[in-house]
């Protein structure tokens, strides 16, 4: 037990610091990877509601590629390609290659995934909003982007809150396949960790603990928020 | 009744992929199909063919088994997050939250390799019956694979169990239905019907999980495309290939689950 | 105005970005997993080992501003042709079919390939010791092809791990039989506290083709200016000593042959 606790240490040569370095570096792949693909997803909510239908197929097309096809084939593929990618227009350029670190193309590529994710997630919400309120806003004369802002986000956001919990949750969690890639992560200096000292069960653990507790932090959180969006809105529990 | 429901449906299908801008971009896709065959490196596909379709055997059969063997396991979970007392609920549920809030790569691995660690300490396990089978790395994968879908499907039956209209439990009890029949019969088809769409969804994440294996030593479709890479770096060929493959894959499974739907009465609700 | 604003701001960032990226460091490449005695982390992260001192020795001589990058081992070589890194350095041996895609440098060390077995196994290190038992090697590598090559229809299974550590933890869970891998980083294991299993049971049998002629550093195609300055650093730090006075720390003899 003794020896466990050394392990897990935050100083050297415990790698309890190491652990937790990897923890933050999820997490900033997965909060940016979840902006980025929340932005993607709003463009694409509104492309497949009110875009012409060429839009429409090809943001079918997208979210059906990334919905079926598995993670880790997609963080390959988006990898490599948008390195290449990269790298080819800084040829055009004259430039050397640019340098992507890891958290960056972490982002780039589970954003891209969790983008297709939102697009449905955003879809729906907006889909739920009651028409009345639409139609309203529209009789007003309101522009349509100060009807987005004031009648739309607001409305849609409780409806979107379930989803997009449930979607950051797989966001975080994701973050571990980027280990099969290399990048430097908590599953990824959980496995170092566990491969320099064999100590494979006290390691898994410990991280299997770490998401645990963002996951039920997490949890938390997105309750408070759901609470805030729902503020003022007929609930089933009558007051 | 069920088949002339996805006759239709079937025709509806095909009259929408023939408008013009589809066939467009069906066009489109088929030329990009052919430039793809034609200018990229396929030199590999002979000699690892037999390797793929083994490998796509794997995938499938690993699916397949995890699903049935998940679910089996997925039901008395529900339900006992759904009317059980609490010394069976509270154990369901943290099982539930255990494998939904950590990665199922982290899972598999502490299987496989945690398991591992410990054999050295209790010799004993050489001896016994089950070692060939604890050498080998299917079982850790199957294990692990089911447990996390058991823990996904028991939050979505406790939700499917708890939608049953309680009046028509109540009517097969006054009518003197003994539980076991009141289950089999009323209960449990009507919450796997309203769970139906979920779990198609869920069955095609099921799939995408199924990689995972391969950092386990289990050589499935994804690690037979990384074997192409590190035998002959090809990058891009065998990646797309294995793209089109679980698509195709995922395909059959989203049109088996509305087959599936379709047969039953139409749920309205 | 705001989106012109927002334009130049961006390619100000992208500017910066690439200026940025054009200072000359080199990045040299290792397998970002415990290869001891070449390479391993500790526990705060810092990177050290005999390659790594190498690495460094060269690039000291060589006067170069090098930066150990660690990557994923089985995308190592991809990584080099996206330029993510500039130059291998990560025990990879000096094969004919990698050579196609890279080049490669000088060798820098030459060591057979030896197979490890659970001690008191007899199990010996040719077809008739391997027949129908369960042979570990690592992905990518020299040691698979010649597995496959040799062993395909010879051991009962080959199971390929994607780290050396894996099917070395493997060995020692008793799940495979043997594991043929580089002799020093075997010597390296069965000396460490869990390798008190097992042993190593001998060399197999050479094979240049598939095997290699020693390990060098890797570079992109047609990068001769780097390649060169590397040879030149390898054959430095050969004549001046300092190669000599790093082995020493690590192994008994010297593990440069021509």
């Amino acid at each position: 037990m003794e020896q466990t606790l050394e392990l897990l240490s935050l100083s050297p040569p415990g790698w309890g610091a190491n652990l937790l370095r990897g923890l933050v570096n999820s997490i900033q792949i997965a909060l940016g990877a979840f902006g980025f693909g929340l932005i993607i997803g709003f463009f694409g909510a509104m492309g497949k509601l009110y875009g012409s239908p060429w839009v429409r197929d090809l943001l079918e097309v997208y979210t059906t590629v990334v919905r079926a096809v598995p993670e880790l084939v997609l963080i390959l593929i988006l990898y490599y390609a948008g390195t290449d990618i990269l790298n080819n227009i800084a040829g055009a350029f004259g430039r050397g290659p640019i340098q992507i670190n890891g958290v960056a193309a972490g982002i780039w590529v589970l954003g891209i995934v969790q983008g297709a994710y939102a697009t449905e997630i955003l879809r729906g919400a907006i889909r739920a909003i009651p028409p009345g309120q639409t139609e309203a806003a529209r009789a007003y004369g309101m522009p349509r982007d100060l009807m987005a802002r004031r009648v739309t986000i607001p409305a849609m956001t409780a409806f979107a809150i379930p989803g997009l919990a449930n979607l950051w949750l797989i966001a975080t969690k994701d973050t571990a396949l980027l280990a099969v890639v290399g990048f430097s992560e908590l599953t990824l200096e959980t496995r170092q960790a566990a491969q320099t000292t064999r100590a494979y069960f006290t390691f898994f653990l410990a991280a299997g603990f770490l998401y645990l507790m963002v996951t039920l932090f997490s949890g938390v959180i997105f309750g408070r928020i759901e609470k805030w969006a729902r503020r003022g809105q007929p609930s089933h529990r009558s007051s | 009744m069920g088949t002339a429901r996805a006759a239709v449906a079937s025709q509806l299908m095909i009259r929408a992929m023939l408008i013009p801008r589809r066939l467009i971009m069906l066009g489109l896709f088929a030329a990009f199909v052919v430039w793809c065959v034609v200018t990229m490196d396929w030199s590999w596909l002979p000699r690892y063919a037999p390797l793929a379709l083994s490998g796509l055997w794997v995938t499938i059969w690993l699916l397949v088994v995890t699903i049935i063997l998940g679910f089996t396991l997925a039901v008395p979970l529900g339900l006992a997050q759904a009317i059980g007392p609490w010394y069976l609920a509270a154990p369901a549920r943290a099982f539930c939250t255990v494998i939904r809030g950590t990665p199922l790569l982290l899972q598999i691995w502490l299987l496989y390799y945690g398991l591992g660690s410990l054999f050295p300490q209790f010799p004993w396990i050489r001896e016994s019956e089950l070692w060939p089978y604890l050498r080998q790395a299917w079982p850790y994968a199957v294990l692990s694979l089911t447990l996390s879908y058991a823990g996904y499907e028991g939050e979505v039956m406790r939700g499917a169990f708890a939608s049953v209209q309680k009046g028509q439990i109540e009517a097969a009890r006054a009518f003197g239905m003994p539980p076991r029949k009141i289950f089999f019969r009323i209960w449990l088809p009507q919450a796997i019907r309203s769970a139906l769409p979920t779990l198609g969804g869920e069955t095609i994440l099921q799939l995408k999980a199924t990689p995972l294996v391969a950092t386990i030593t289990i050589v499935e479709l994804y690690a037979v495309a990384g074997r192409v890479r590190q035998d002959t770096f090809i990058i891009y060929e065998p990646l797309l290939l294995l793209a089109a493959g679980y698509l195709v894959i995922a395909g059959v499974i989203t049109l088996g689950f509305r087959w599936i739907e379709g047969r039953g009465p139409n749920m309205s609700r | 105005m705001k989106l012109k604003t927002t334009l130049t701001a961006g390619a100000a960032a992208l500017a910066l970005m690439t200026g940025a990226a054009m200072a000359e460091t080199i990045k040299v490449g290792i397998a970002a997993e415990p290869y001891p005695p070449f390479a391993a982390p500790d526990s705060a992260g810092n990177w050290s080992g005999w390659e790594v001192e190498i690495a460094n020795a060269i690039c000291e001589v060589q006067e170069l501003d090098c930066a150990i990058t660690p990557v994923a081992w089985d995308g190592i070589i991809p990584s080099l042709m996206g330029e993510q890194i500039d130059v291998i350095m990560a025990s990879m041996s000096i094969t004919e079919d990698r050579a196609k895609q890279i080049d490669f440098t000088d060798h820098y060390y030459k060591t057979p390939a030896v197979i490890v077995t659970a001690k008191g196994s007899g199990i010996t290190p040719d077809d008739a010791g391997l027949n129908g038992k369960i042979l570990g090697v690592q992905a990518s590598t020299t040691h698979q092809a010649y597995a496959q090559k040799h062993f395909e229809g010879v051991a009962g299974e080959i199971r390929v791990y994607q780290t050396q550590d894996e099917a070395n933890q493997d060995l020692y869970s008793g799940r495979i039989d043997a594991v043929q891998a580089d002799s020093i980083a075997m010597a390296d294991f069965v000396a460490s506290g869990i390798g008190d299993c097992c042993e190593i049971v001998g060399a197999v049998a050479d094979d240049v083709a598939v095997l290699g002629q020693g390990v060098g550093g890797g570079v992109r195609k047609g990068d001769d200016a780097l390649r060169e300055t590397i040879n030149e650093g390898i054959a430095k730090i050969l004549e001046n000593g300092t190669y000599d006075e790093i082995t020493k720390n690590y192994f008994s003899t010297t593990i440069y042959s021509k």
